[in-house]
């Protein structure tokens, strides 16, 4: 054996840390030390494969080997069989990038993502990284705007509006002061691709945003980050500080005299603000409630001012589009869906984790040759895409492919590409009322048909499964989501009707009182 | 960075909230002093005071509108929308149990159940010792790895009601 020190990788991903990756780390370090050997323990983000967490690789010259999922309890066992040499063992994977799982995604976007030191610039570096801030650097920002424009990237938080339409709108409006916000209120259940991003590789944000600005001509950017991501805090302050030491950010950005500053700010638990001008509200320190659009934020947006606001992955995205070209990113997809999403496989399903590919993939391909069929090992019997607010889809439609268009044209949406699995146990009344509940909790107040309605919705189910007078409730319920849809005024009212009436019309035998047994619901 | 808005300076007293103990005003008065220059500080100060207190009493309302130069009707309108603000202390853990449809689809509900019933308590309620508080909340972002709470700011996935139990337990333990 060399005398190189032994260098192995455990995520700090929050993820990873819920199902004990800390004490997998801690009981490495004791063996290694109990051995005499000297370990160069590395916290890298997840690769994604959350069903392996906590994952262990170690690394040898023939590459990264996998191990996982790895209890305390494993680790001497690990080191008696030789997992420093990437030898064989129960646990085993073998080479991390031949994993199936990993092997045959379209990492573009997540691309560092579990590979590097999060809080290292340097690895970044080494990785590609700021290759794409570099080329920026030399270009006008018409330029910039029409490279982000020509890859055909569309906003990854649900919305799916072309992004360098946004971005045009921007640069073209005149103002002493501009910002770039990014949305990083990821709250629909099903999500934490923006999660595991900060967390894994926050420097590709900080780039994507700074981007944004030398683009637009924004100087200031804020990150609008949900309270519940307290390990994405750290690693954003971690890497804006870096970052900064470094000069990736601040007043002369390596050299070029170009100025880009960015801070984090706190949410405090409230879905809307995950709606733009919720957000922006919020970040003025105001009440999340939404404004009547327009104006645009891209016209008067944070202050008044005009402000670019994307998802995470949108802003994400950018850099890549700008180290290796529009016509690279855009050959990715089909049809108006360019380049690659970052799928969520959550709730039931036996492999979940985060399944980057291009766009056109089927839902039934991600279901079971991705997750390999429910947890339970029951029959999948509906999957909800896009998170509370997307429709619930029976097994008939899961050869549907991932692609915005196709999604509207089932009635459904794609949001920000949460899957969660369902089996046969749902009572899918059960999840139609929760739906109209959530939107009761989580209303802003604004507007009377999502404030009123949602709570109106919650009793006209309670009635309808209790059988009073059915037919006239179930009238009255697909009458309110009318309302709901046409006279809400953001996508929180507007698409409850989504999850509401896809259950009604998919799985109503759920809603039929003499279907139903005892005490059910 | 100024704000582009001139100051509005509008004369206005208030009075001193009674309740405060003189270590709450000092934390409340740090938490202004610290980040009220910054554009739309609101909701860092009151992350600020909830971090330092455990909650934001409705007592430290008026030094907070007094000092950003607001009104107590437009800070208090800011605490009560956001459901993370809390405006009553208790538990020396916070536990916030995942109501959302992900955790839902591996036995959610039956966890948020058992969390209420072992605990003897509902959602925003503090168990008689002070150790615990319970609160809901709608996702962690650890969707694939359900059910799924978090504990004061450590998130755990995968718990099934005897696990509940036992980190339960440990929380009591640790104090």
């Amino acid at each position: 054996m060399s005398g190189a020190p032994l260098r192995v990788y455990v995520s700090r991903d929050a993820a990873a840390l819920s199902v004990g990756a800390e004490a997998t780390a801690q009981a490495l370090i004791a063996e290694a030390a109990r051995r005499g050997m000297a370990l160069e323990l590395i916290r890298n983000g997840t690769r994604g494969m959350l069903s392996f967490e906590p994952l262990v690789e170690v690394a040898t010259p023939a590459g990264r080997v996998a191990y996982g999922p790895v209890r305390p309890a494993d680790v001497a066992d690990l080191f008696e069989s030789g997992f420093v040499h990437g030898r064989p063992h129960a646990l085993a994977h073998g080479r991390t990038e031949e994993m199936a799982y990993l092997k045959q995604q379209d990492r573009l976007t997540f691309a560092r993502v579990g590979l590097t030191d999060p809080r290292s610039v340097p690895d970044y570096l080494a990785h590609g990284g700021f290759r794409g801030l570099r080329q920026a650097l030399e270009m006008a920002p018409a330029a910039i705007v029409a490279a982000v424009t020509a890859s055909g990237l569309r906003g990854r938080g649900g919305a799916a509006f072309p992004a360098g339409i946004k971005w045009q709108t921007v640069l073209g409006a005149e103002s002493a002061q501009k910002y770039v916000v990014c949305n990083a209120d990821e709250g629909d259940s099903g999500t934490f691709s923006d999660r595991m991003l900060m967390e894994g590789d926050p420097f590709v944000l900080i780039e994507g945003m700074t981007i944004a600005g030398l683009a637009v001509g924004a100087t200031r950017g804020y990150i609008y980050l949900r309270w519940e991501y307290p390990q994405a805090h750290t690693a954003l302050e971690a890497a804006i500080a870096a970052a900064r030491a470094a000069n990736y950010l601040g007043t002369d950005i390596q050299g070029s005299g170009r100025q880009f500053e960015l801070e984090v700010r706190l949410g405090a638990g409230a879905y809307i603000c995950g709606e733009e001008t919720s957000l922006l509200e919020s970040l003025e320190g105001k009440r999340g409630q939404v404004r009547f659009k327009p104006p645009l934020p891209a016209i008067a947006g944070l202050f008044g001012r005009p402000t670019v606001i994307n998802n995470v992955i949108t802003f994400a995205s950018v850099p890549i589009i700008l180290d290796r070209g529009a016509e690279y990113y855009r050959q990715f997809g089909q049809g108006r869906s360019r380049g690659t999403l970052p799928l969520q496989l959550t709730g039931n399903i036996k492999r979940g984790g985060l399944v980057e590919k291009a766009f056109g993939v089927s839902l039934r391909e991600l279901l079971y040759d991705y997750g390999g069929g429910s947890l339970s090992g029951r029959p999948i019997r509906a999957v909800q895409v896009g998170g509370p607010l997307g429709a619930y889809l029976p097994e008939s439609q899961f050869d549907t492919p991932i692609d915005y268009e196709a999604f509207a044209a089932i009635g459904g949406m794609l949001g920000h590409g949460g899957i969660v699995v369902f089996d046969d146990s749902v009572d899918m009344a059960a999840q139609a009322r929760y739906a109209m509940e959530f939107c009761a909790i989580e209303s802003c107040g604004k507007c009377t048909p999502c404030r009123i309605g949602s709570t109106r919705g919650v009793e006209v189910i309670d009635r309808l499964l209790a059988g009073e007078n059915a037919t006239r409730q179930e009238t009255l319920l697909r009458d309110l989501c009318e309302t709901l849809t046409h006279g809400s005024l953001c996508a929180l009212g507007g698409l409850t009707a989504y999850p509401v009436l896809s259950a009604l019309n998919h799985f109503r035998e759920d809603f039929v009182k003499s279907a139903r047994a005892p005490g059910s619901g | 960075m100024t704000s582009n808005t001139p100051r509005r300076v509008i004369p206005l007293t208030v009075e001193r909230g009674p309740g405060l103990s003189a270590a709450q005003q000092s934390a409340v008065s740090e938490a202004c002093t610290r980040l009220g220059e910054l554009p739309g500080a609101l909701l860092p100060i009151l992350h600020a005071v909830q971090a330092a207190l455990g909650h934001v009493p409705p007592e430290a309302v008026p030094a907070i509108a007094r000092h950003l130069n607001l009104s107590m009707a437009e800070v208090h309108g800011v605490v009560s929308f956001y459901h993370y603000f809390r405006t009553t202390p208790g538990g020396r853990h916070v536990v916030h149990v995942c109501r959302a449809e992900a955790c839902q689809a591996v036995g959610g509900r039956q966890l948020e159940a058992h969390a209420q019933r072992s605990l003897g308590i509902g959602f925003h309620g503090t168990t008689a010792d002070g150790a615990i508080r319970l609160e809901p909340v709608y996702c962690l972002g650890n969707c694939a790895l359900g059910p799924s709470l978090m504990i004061d700011a450590e998130l755990q996935g995968r718990v099934s009601p005897e696990r509940f139990d036992e980190l339960m337990s440990a929380c009591r333990g640790a104090q």
